[in-house]
């Protein structure tokens, strides 16, 4: 990779997000004689899960599995052709596959005729009162704390929510010296054992999470299985929360065997929704898909979209966790230098057999977990009427129910008369609990719809885009008529 | 064949169409509203909510006074707050070409009874304290205003539905025929994508851009432009202005909201149809609309853009309004295609519905008729 080359801002593709899909895709349409550009508003390659260490930070002990797969597929990208662009946020994506970015040193943009959407996914958090108390976060932030920058979330912590991640957080708190309260968890034990069978395609996973459990059960922490976080209040000491029991359809049992613990940081999460911003402001067909996250782009087992030319790989596709992800990316970038012309379509087929034999493993193990991870209506059919759903302008369950009452049938609309999705998160956290919420009125979540994609991706400083300029630099178009 | 029979059908629920429907379902008429979508979920709904004179067309001024007035007054006669806020408002010139534009266009207003006077740097700056101190000339207004459009919807359909009119949502038209409903020999027979036929006396046709397929419905030819606005938006910030601020050439509005965001437009384009909607920004374009709107308030240069979208606006041959009896055809009006249409919008359909209501109009109507072109009518698929 030279400056020049980096200075062409012409491509053969464009890949944004460089978690695993993203590496696996630009590694190998690049292998296959692509002009990649792999564009991330991080400073490295690793995405969420294989999160690089900050620059200036060093790693403490031998790094875990999840470093060592990251350092690896750095690895690969820098051996590879690939042009990288680190510390570049993405802020439109249009039909002509044109991509605008900035970062530090102003504007930038590239252009290809082919585009892979590799962004990954959004932590949900179903809300419960005092889910906006400071000292509240996510499973996945809580993760990148300890991952990236070997911090503590808090002194003593509350683990709550589904899926995976919390026995990763728990022990991941034990671990770096922190204590954890309890593990509260929706699912129950029998949920858990269900996943074993798929579990068994990934024995090494399965292996640390029994180590994982080993831990917790060593130190003591509480497992609490059917049980929830009924409420959170800011406390003398820190933070109180009230735990309860939740029956099958993950609906606190009010007033049952409540109890309150006090501790100064709650890491919350419940499953992930797919990263869809690009896929929906293409208007790419989509579908609700309620085990693999909620709303995805329609592709085929390569990525391709209903738009041609656009590719979704990884979780931003359908939650099916990294491992898969990494092997859905090498399978599109594949694919993206089959349709380019690069590898003629036998040589595609010998080629894809393998990985997809290797997807096919870890996806197994994905949809269990991602099973886990499944929002259910009874959660947000619990949610309490003065609870805050959209957190970025205020917006609470009841105020959301009011508009529907008064006839508002799509979220679009509930995001109009609200202001609920509105805010600088861009209807990140409030987009898929607002459409369950209109789902237990309008009776499904295809008839609620999903918030329209809007640019920009990210919210984006008026400074860093406009750049330096005189007023004669403005290309003002002729006057409107008087 | 079966349906459910109206005095008066309108087809296209912004605020054209909602308004007219609402007037004359006050007045006792049995009114059907439908559209495609929802109610103002178009231009009406996502334009940037300036109620300003100093980008109302001249002829348009009257119109644009008294619309203003009812946003302003909503709470009132429509029975919700549409955020319709009374602020002063100015036109700026940062070039001596653009001097020249404000003391011509505040000129041509000011004759249309518009108060706008001329004022000094010095002047604007102490109206604005945000203006970049660069500004060389002003036209000012003490009457300027915003609303927030996104809140229309929500409150036309709670003033249709307490004025019993019938709403039609998510209810595409797929044509209309000029068919007997009645021993007079007229009305008009709806047929729709849900498969709902409505009959109706009258028919309104309010479809914004879509009007020139509309009226192809009932075999008229006219031809509407659609414009693709460009709209901006930046997360909540300090307060950083307190007027409505727009260039002298028309290219800028700009204003902030009491929650704190600034909307930015202008109406720089971006890609879209009337099949397609509005497609997508350019990203050329959006950067010299922001640079436009940094350099009148150099403090916006810290807000960061939450939100990017697009309206389409309609434009007839000789950009003024069509607003009258459609010419030819016995019982069917059209009202659209206004300049700063968001502004005057509950007006100019309060004035059609004096018209069908057989009143006299308290200000002239647009006839259609002079719009009326030879060709074939477009005759396509459900706009509505």
């Amino acid at each position: 990779m030279t400056d020049a080359a980096l200075m062409t801002n012409a491509a053969d593709l464009l890949v944004i997000g460089a978690g695993p899909a993203g590496v696996g895709a630009a590694t190998m349409a690049a292998e296959h004689g692509l002009d990649v550009v792999l564009i991330d508003e991080n400073y490295a390659a690793g995405g969420q899960v294989y999160r690089p260490m900050p620059p200036g930070f060093a790693r403490r002990g031998s790094p875990g599995p999840d470093a060592a797969i990251g350092d690896a597929q750095r690895e690969l990208l820098a051996r590879s052709p690939v042009r990288t662009a680190f510390g570049k946020l993405v802020w439109s994506v249009s039909q002509t596959f044109r991509v605008d970015a900035v970062g530090e040193d102003g504007p930038t943009h590239w252009t290809a005729p082919a585009l892979i959407a590799a962004t990954g996914a959004t932590e949900r958090v179903i809300p419960f009162p005092g889910w906006t108390e400071p000292g509240v976060i996510g499973l996945a932030a809580a993760t990148a704390l300890l991952k990236s920058q070997q911090m503590l979330p808090g002194r003593t912590t509350l683990v709550a929510g589904c899926g995976p991640l919390l026995l990763a957080v728990a022990a991941g708190i034990l671990k770096a010296g922190g204590r954890v309260a309890a593990v509260v968890d929706l699912a129950s034990p029998v949920d858990w054992m269900s996943t074993l069978p798929a579990l068994a395609s990934r024995p090494d996973l399965l292996a640390r999470g029994v180590g994982w459990v080993t831990l917790l059960k060593r130190r003591g922490v509480p497992v609490l299985f059917r049980h929830a976080i009924i409420g959170v209040r800011r406390s003398a000491g820190g933070l109180a929360a009230t735990i309860g029991p939740v029956d099958a359809a993950r609906r606190p049992i009010s007033g049952v065997l409540e109890r309150e613990l006090s501790i100064d940081c709650v890491a919350v999460g419940h499953g992930l929704v797919p990263g869809t911003e690009i896929s929906r402001i293409f208007r790419a067909r989509h579908r609700f898909e309620h085990s693999l996250g909620g709303w995805i782009a329609e592709r085929d087992r390569t990525g391709r979209t209903s738009v041609g030319g656009l590719y979704v790989a990884g979780d931003s596709g359908g939650i099916l966790g990294a491992a898969a992800a990494f092997q859905q990316g090498r399978m599109t970038g594949l694919a993206a230098a089959r349709d380019r012309g690069r590898i003629d379509p036998a040589t595609f087929d010998r080629l894809v057999t393998p990985i997809e034999r290797s997807r096919a493993r870890n996806e197994r193990f994905g949809r269990a977990m991602s099973g886990l991870m499944a929002a259910h209506l009874g959660q947000a059919a619990a949610i309490a009427p003065e609870t805050i759903i959209c957190r970025c302008e205020d917006v609470t369950r009841a105020e959301l129910d009011a508009a529907i009452d008064e006839g508002a049938a799509t979220v679009d609309q509930l995001k109009a008369w609200t202001r609920c999705g509105m805010g600088p998160c861009q209807g990140r956290m409030c987009g898929d609990t607002a459409g369950a919420l209109m789902a237990l009125r309008v009776g499904d979540r295809e008839s609620a719809g999903q918030f329209t994609g809007r640019p920009p991706l990210r919210p984006i400083p008026i400074d860093l885009l406009t750049g330096t300029y005189d007023y004669a630099d403005i290309p003002i178009p002729g006057p409107a008529p008087l | 064949m079966t349906g459910l029979s109206f005095d008066t059908a309108v087809i296209g629920a912004g605020v054209m169409g909602a308004s007219t429907a609402l007037h004359l379902a006050r007045a006792g008429m049995r009114t059907v509203i439908i559209d495609r979508g929802a109610i103002c979920r178009e231009a009406s709904g996502v334009n940037a909510g300036t109620l300003t004179l100093h980008m109302t067309r001249a002829a348009l001024i009257p119109y644009a006074m008294a619309g203003r007035q009812r946003w302003i007054d909503a709470p009132i006669w429509l029975g919700a707050d549409v955020g319709g806020r009374a602020v002063e408002g100015m036109s700026v010139a940062f070039t001596p070409a653009e001097a020249e534009m404000v003391e011509q266009r505040a000129k041509s207003r000011r004759e249309q009874g518009a108060p706008i006077e001329v004022i000094s740097p010095a002047r604007a700056r102490a109206v604005e304290p945000g203006l970049n101190e660069r500004v060389i000339l002003a036209a000012y207004s003490e009457i300027d205003g915003y609303a927030s459009a996104y809140l229309t919807g929500r409150a036309y359909r709670a003033a249709l539905v307490a004025a019993g009119a019938e709403i039609r949502e998510a209810t595409a038209v797929v044509g209309v025929d000029r068919a007997a409903i009645d021993r007079t020999g007229g009305g008009f027979t709806i047929r729709t994508a849900t498969g709902e036929v409505i009959r109706a006396r009258r028919l309104v046709l309010a479809g914004g851009v879509w009007l020139e397929q509309m009226l192809g419905w009932i075999d008229v030819t006219i031809p509407v432009k659609c414009l693709i606005n460009q709209l901006i938006v930046t997360e909540r910030v300090r307060p950083v202005m307190r007027t409505v601020l727009g260039v002298a050439s028309g290219l800028l509005s700009l204003k902030q909201f009491e929650n704190g965001t600034v909307l930015i437009g202008g109406g720089w384009q971006g890609i879209g149809d009337t099949v397609r909607g509005g497609v997508e920004a350019i990203p050329d374009n959006l950067m010299g609309n922001m640079r436009l709107a940094r350099y009148t308030i150099p403090a916006l240069a810290q807000a960061r853009i939450a939100r990017i979208w697009l309206g389409l606006e309609s434009e007839t041959s000789d950009a003024l309004p069509m607003i009258g009896a459609v010419p030819g055809v016995p019982d069917a009006y059209v009202i659209g295609c206004v300049h700063s249409g968001y502004t005057s919008g509950p007006y100019m359909g309060e004035l059609l519905a004096e018209l069908i209501l057989g009143k006299a109009t308290s200000m002239p109507l647009f006839d259609p008729a002079r719009l009326v072109t030879g060709g074939a009518p477009v005759r396509s698929g459900s706009v509505a």
